[in-house]
């Protein structure tokens, strides 16, 4: 079964159509690479399947759950709170600038969301944490805030955070779009380990080496459509579309540099 | 004014204290949650809301809070000479002499003056947080409510303080205004102590009773900053 199923999705902010017509799979275990310039919509995308912004138009399925339960005058009606809370669950969100609760510790922003939300106890939920930490090469930095932290450590920490919920699906925003090189490295380790633990994600990036490598699946978007999705060997290797051509050859003309 | 005298008249002023307090207790327990609700319902998006808000702090910022405290001590005596038998009769049991009558009027002008401040600080706080936080609470399925005291009011109470500290600072010195209706507080007294001994000391006693009290607030509000200084 899909964990992921997105069907003619598209999104309008008033008059100006960032997503039109988006369709595409997600099977679990699966890594899926979004990449494309920036306006392209990447983000939006992955914010309306997440609920951070609202659909115009087509359906979303998570684990077999609908995001949108049919329409009406047009426009989509979103299911009952509690099936949209059961999909919000099932994908854990890392955000470009990592948005970690400031005035809480490591420890606490990870075990937050566990305890008031699936309510599970504070020594499971501390218990869960220490092991991601453990995994995330934080474990000294349990008792840090995250002003104390280095980018790539906060991201690390969001990534953990996002975990401990348990997600089916984990969705990255372009998670070292914030980072400087050196930093990025640890980062792209990290989503790589996940994969190879057969981790489901969908990752939004601007770093067309590591899709190449870590994605089973890469989807090119611009101008919010699809222009072109395959296999990274399809896509980097022997692209016939002109657009994904030019938008990999200026890339590539960036790293020659 | 003899050493003797001072002391005498410093412990006349002493006794008032409390009065002063009371108004300064009642008026932060009051106009801080007070304040609060005014400030999400400025926030508030359906638009009559918000705009009748706006026009309550702009009439309790735009005008005097000596005016406001006057007006609202005389509102009920007003309607009891008026020719409304209704409102004759409603307020027919208020004895406008009575302290508990003074304080209270003074207790909701102040707390009703000092909420329309608190509410713009309040308000301020609130939309300085970032929308990511917001969304990452809600990636994490936080509910608005835990979203709200658990993540947002935390970070906008650290914001806050300092401007804060400014208006309880301000409200100590403000008590002395309750001295216009005659309620009997520090600034009273000492003002009868100056007439009747012809002397400006009374009144510089008040003084420092006034700065000593402001003294350990500021004290407070350095060490609560301090507290919370514990993230960036």
């Amino acid at each position: 079964m899909a964990i992921l199923e997105v069907r003619n999705l598209s999104k309008s902010f008033d008059k100006l159509e960032v997503l039109k017509d988006i369709s595409f799979d997600v099977e679990k275990g699966e890594v899926v690479a979004i990449i494309g310039p920036s306006g392209s919509g990447k983000s939006t995308l992955l914010r309306c399947i997440n609920q951070l912004e609202k659909a115009s138009g087509g359906s979303v399925k998570v684990c077999g759950l609908d995001m949108i339960e049919g329409y009406k005058n047009g426009k989509p009606v979103y299911s009952p709170a509690d099936v949209l809370r059961e999909i919000r669950l099932k994908i854990g969100l890392v955000f470009q600038n990592f948005n970690l609760f400031p005035h809480m510790s490591v420890l606490k922003n990870i075990t937050e969301a566990p305890m008031c939300v699936l309510k599970k106890s504070k020594q499971e939920a501390e218990e869960t944490a220490k092991v991601l930490l453990e995994k995330m090469g934080l474990a000294s930095k349990a008792g840090s805030y995250p002003c104390e932290l280095s980018g790539g450590q906060q991201q690390r920490v969001s990534i953990a955070r996002a975990l401990a919920l348990n997600p089916e699906v984990l969705f990255f925003d372009e998670p070292t779009s914030a980072l400087d090189p050196e930093l990025t490295g640890e980062i792209l380790k990290v989503i790589k380990e996940l994969a190879k633990e057969k981790m489901t994600m969908v990752i939004v990036t601007h770093e067309m080496a590591f899709a190449r490598d870590v994605a089973d699946h890469v989807i090119f978007m611009d101008g919010g459509v699809i222009v072109e999705e395959g296999t990274p060997e399809q896509v980097f290797g022997d692209t016939k579309n002109e657009r994904t051509k030019q938008f990999l050859q200026r890339y590539n003309n960036d790293f020659k540099d | 004014m003899t050493w003797e005298e001072i002391l005498q008249c410093t412990e006349v002023i002493a006794r008032y204290l409390i009065p002063t307090l009371k108004i300064f207790g009642f008026t932060l327990l009051f106009s801080i949650p007070l304040g609060m609700v005014v400030a999400l319902l400025k926030m508030c998006k359906f638009k009559p809301v918000s705009w009748l808000i706006n026009v309550y702090i702009l009439i309790m910022r735009g005008t005097p809070l000596m005016l406001q405290i006057i007006t609202i001590y005389y509102a009920i005596p007003m309607m009891k000479v008026s020719d409304s038998a209704f409102l004759q009769n409603l307020f027919a049991g208020v004895d406008i002499k009575s302290e508990s009558y003074q304080f209270n009027a003074l207790i909701v002008a102040f707390a009703l003056n000092y909420a329309a401040y608190f509410a713009e600080i309040f308000r301020g706080g609130i939309e300085s947080i970032p929308k990511g936080q917001y969304e990452a609470a809600a990636a994490l399925g936080m509910t608005k409510g835990q979203t709200f005291f658990r993540v947002v009011l935390p970070q906008v109470i650290k914001r806050i303080v300092p401007a804060s500290s400014n208006e309880v600072i301000t409200l100590v010195k403000d008590t002395s205004l309750a001295s216009v209706i005659a309620y009997a507080e520090i600034f009273r007294k000492a003002k009868e102590q100056m007439v009747s001994y012809s002397n400006l000391t009374p009144l510089f006693i008040a003084g420092i009773f006034y700065f000593i009290m402001n003294a350990i607030l500021t004290t407070v509000f350095a060490a609560v900053e301090k507290k919370l200084d514990y993230y960036k």
